[in-house]
């Protein structure tokens, strides 16, 4: 009897517990690999962002002064405003995605072929679209060149100009992203209610009372994750400035992410403190936004949408 | 042999892989001359020295140009060969400090370096000791079309004014006097060494890029003074900082520029543009202070065994052997560059033999702006220098960041 009782005992204790602790066991392998790859190393950038390192020799503890020398480096505040340069006019992709969307979204012939070829830009590498760009920017034998000088007599390069840079690599950018907002609302679009469309029909609503009343609110996931997408985009802008311009001319185009990887990793970098200090800010900066998301996410679902 | 790998981090797990099996006798080199020249000048290589040291083998892990600059700082801590490729000056000075390289200094003395290596022997010493052997170094200068010479009616200038007066002449027949592309920054340093070189003098360069004169001083304003006769009137091609050095080749090769600032390794780009020995021509850059002794920037490539390397008996054999005349000889004519060994002798062609001229006349050589600066001031310098060729008004700020820069970076 003893020795039956405690076989019932410990398949109990499983019992008892398999309950709460089924779903901890199938979550952990994901929530090792996410505290290895993600959590820990956020936590060594930030101490080594108070280290000065080369990556070869000894670290030295530096304190806060890799911090302060942001606060008084020009290129830090280049790049930032070219971030909130980025942020801004990125966020345009998502009405520009929304006007092509309702443009493509009708039944006509052969409608899946311009479907498809709007979202062209986004199947691309974003290598390919910053070097179709750079010729189309190119001085002497780009189009837009061509083009300005022919209209205007000198050619305007768009990539040499230090004020023109940013907004020319933004440009590119938004080739892609535009598509990519066009498939989230074209996917959106498919669920509006019909019923709703003809019953606001009936009471008379058309044009843009019918878009703002009727189906932006029914698209307001597809807008939600359009949005967050767009500006995690915009802050992690990275390849199109490497491709393009190297950050140049002279570092007018920079942006915190490039100019992070400029001083930790390329060549005349390895300055690994100050790349991190870089690193911790623009970490800051996302998690403003990411927090916002995640804090409307959280809501959004006790509600119930 | 050779395992060719585009990704630094590929290469460096082969190396990984090989190099824990290397027997005594094997030797393994890690090298970025991936271009056709420089892999067929090492092939050569290897096989003439396995061929006279048949018990040696030697394993070479040829890396790209821009992965290996990445990856030698992971190889060398993590995973030494017994041999790398890399280059002179204060490029390779970080990696000295820390203790990754050994010191040569008794190949030199038992090979008798110091003196058939004398022209680069200052650009491998640092604190007294050798830490690599040159094997190559190639000549920088002025590379022109003789054809819009021609055209325009001017014949090469020997002077700095005698330069500006064409370049007027150039303006007025709509051809770019001088082109350059920025966009990778560092032909823009090449312009910025000469114009200083020419100025001030090779001590007061070095002096410079040390970090031990003010970018503020009169003498570097006077610098840039001369060199914004060029930049002011637009004598330097618009939009260079958004193009490459091999697209400013390309205006240079049509006749729409006259001149180019550049290293003897274009010269292959210019021939297989269409340009011959009759349309292009070398000079070396025009005296701008009269009786400055002419310096010259002649950037060296070099080898070195690193500290963990485990076949360092061999691999100083291999120094010695890459350090010998006739050796030096055979590779440079396949380079299509010069020896560094002064017993070796300089191809035939006519652009080598210019170049070695001019070398062996200058009074000394300055190894290229971001090798004898150190790479953080390198950087920061070659920005200001682009800068101030698209704004020149902006040089009182462009210097003052400079000096900035300068005593912070130096005072580490």
């Amino acid at each position: 009897m003893a020795v039956t009782g405690v076989g019932t005992d410990q398949r109990s204790w499983w019992r008892q517990n398999q309950q709460w602790l089924t779903p901890w066991l199938f979550l952990a392998p994901g929530m090792a690999m996410f505290a290895g790859y993600v959590i820990w190393p956020i936590f060594q950038s930030f101490w080594l962002s108070f280290f000065d390192w080369d990556g070869l020799g000894e670290k030295r503890w530096l304190g806060l002064s890799n911090y302060s020398e942001l606060w008084g480096d020009r290129a830090f505040y280049t790049s930032l405003k070219n971030n909130v340069i980025w942020l801004l006019l990125y966020l345009l992709a998502v009405p520009a995605g929304l006007a092509i969307a309702i443009f493509l979204n009708q039944t006509v012939r052969g409608i899946r072929l311009y479907k498809s070829l709007f979202f062209f830009p986004f199947v691309i590498s974003q290598v390919v679209v910053g070097l179709m760009f750079s010729w189309f920017y190119a001085p002497n034998f780009g189009l837009l060149y061509k083009l300005t000088e022919w209209l205007t007599g000198t050619g305007i390069a768009v990539l040499a100009d230090p004020n023109l840079v940013t907004y020319g690599i933004i440009a590119a950018g938004l080739w892609p992203q535009i598509a990519y907002c066009m498939i989230l609302y074209l996917t959106g679009l498919n669920n509006v209610s019909p019923d709703q469309v003809e019953a606001a029909r009936l009471d008379g609503a058309k044009g843009l009372k019918m878009l703002w009343y009727v189906i932006l609110p029914q698209l307001r996931p597809a807008t939600f994750i359009a949005v967050v997408v767009t500006v995690i985009g915009a802050l992690r802008s990275f390849d199109l400035v490497s491709i393009m311009t190297d950050g140049g001319p002279f570092g007018s185009s920079r942006v915190l992410s490039f100019y992070m990887y400029e001083q930790a990793l390329s060549e005349y970098g390895y300055r690994m403190g100050y790349g991190a200090a870089i690193a911790v800010v623009l970490f800051l900066i996302m998690m403003v936004f990411i927090s916002g998301f995640i804090w409307k996410m959280i809501r959004d679902e006790k509600e119930g949408y | 042999m050779f395992h060719i790998s585009k990704r630094g981090i590929a290469a460096a797990a082969v190396s990984a892989l090989l190099s824990t099996t290397a027997l005594a006798g094997d030797l393994v080199l890690n090298t970025d001359t991936s271009d056709p020249a420089p892999k067929a000048a090492f092939e050569q290589l290897i096989k003439d020295f396995e061929a006279e040291n048949p018990d040696i083998k030697v394993t070479v892990n040829l890396f790209d140009h821009e992965g290996y600059k990445t990856a030698i700082r992971n190889f060398l801590t993590a995973d030494a060969p017994d041999l790398a490729t890399w280059y002179a000056g204060n490029r390779m000075a970080p990696f000295v400090n820390a203790g990754q390289f050994e010191d040569v200094s008794d190949v030199w003395a038992a090979n008798g370096l110091n003196d058939s290596l004398k022209s680069a022997a200052a650009s491998m010493t640092i604190d007294g000791k050798q830490w690599g052997v040159p094997y190559t170094y190639y000549q920088w200068g002025i590379y022109y079309n003789k054809d819009v010479y021609k055209q325009v009616g001017v014949t090469e200038p020997k002077t700095w004014d005698e330069f500006i007066a064409n370049c007027a002449k150039f303006k007025e027949a709509g051809i770019d006097c001088l082109t350059t592309g920025t966009k990778a920054l560092w032909p823009g340093a090449g312009i910025f060494d000469y114009m200083n070189l020419r100025t001030n003098g090779y001590e007061f360069h070095m002096d410079l890029t040390a970090g031990k004169i003010e970018w503020t001083d009169p003498r570097v304003r006077e610098t840039f003074a001369q060199w914004a006769k060029l930049v002011e009137p637009g004598y330097i091609t618009a939009n260079h900082a958004a193009i490459d050095w091999q697209d400013a080749s390309a205006l240079l090769v049509q006749g729409k520029a006259a001149n180019f600032v550049m290293g003897n390794f274009a010269v292959d780009i210019f021939k297989k543009g269409g340009m011959t020995n009759d349309t292009l021509g070398f000079m070396p850059f025009p005296e701008i202070t009269p009786g400055i002794p002419r310096a010259e920037d002649a950037p060296t490539d070099t080898i070195h065994i690193p500290a963990g390397a485990k076949n360092k008996e061999d691999a100083k054999k291999f120094l010695a052997f890459v350090a010998r005349a006739d050796v030096q000889t055979k590779m440079n004519e396949t380079l299509g560059q010069l020896p560094v060994n002064n017993g070796a002798t300089v191809g035939d062609d006519p652009f080598l033999q210019s170049g070695f001229k001019m070398l062996s006349d200058s009074y000394a050589l300055a190894q290229f702006f971001d090798r004898d600066a150190p790479a953080e001031m390198a950087k920061l310098g070659m920005e200001g220098f682009q800068e101030f060729m698209v704004v020149p008004a902006n040089l009182d700020a462009i210097l003052e960041r400079l000096e900035e820069g300068r005593k912070r970076i130096y005072a580490q």
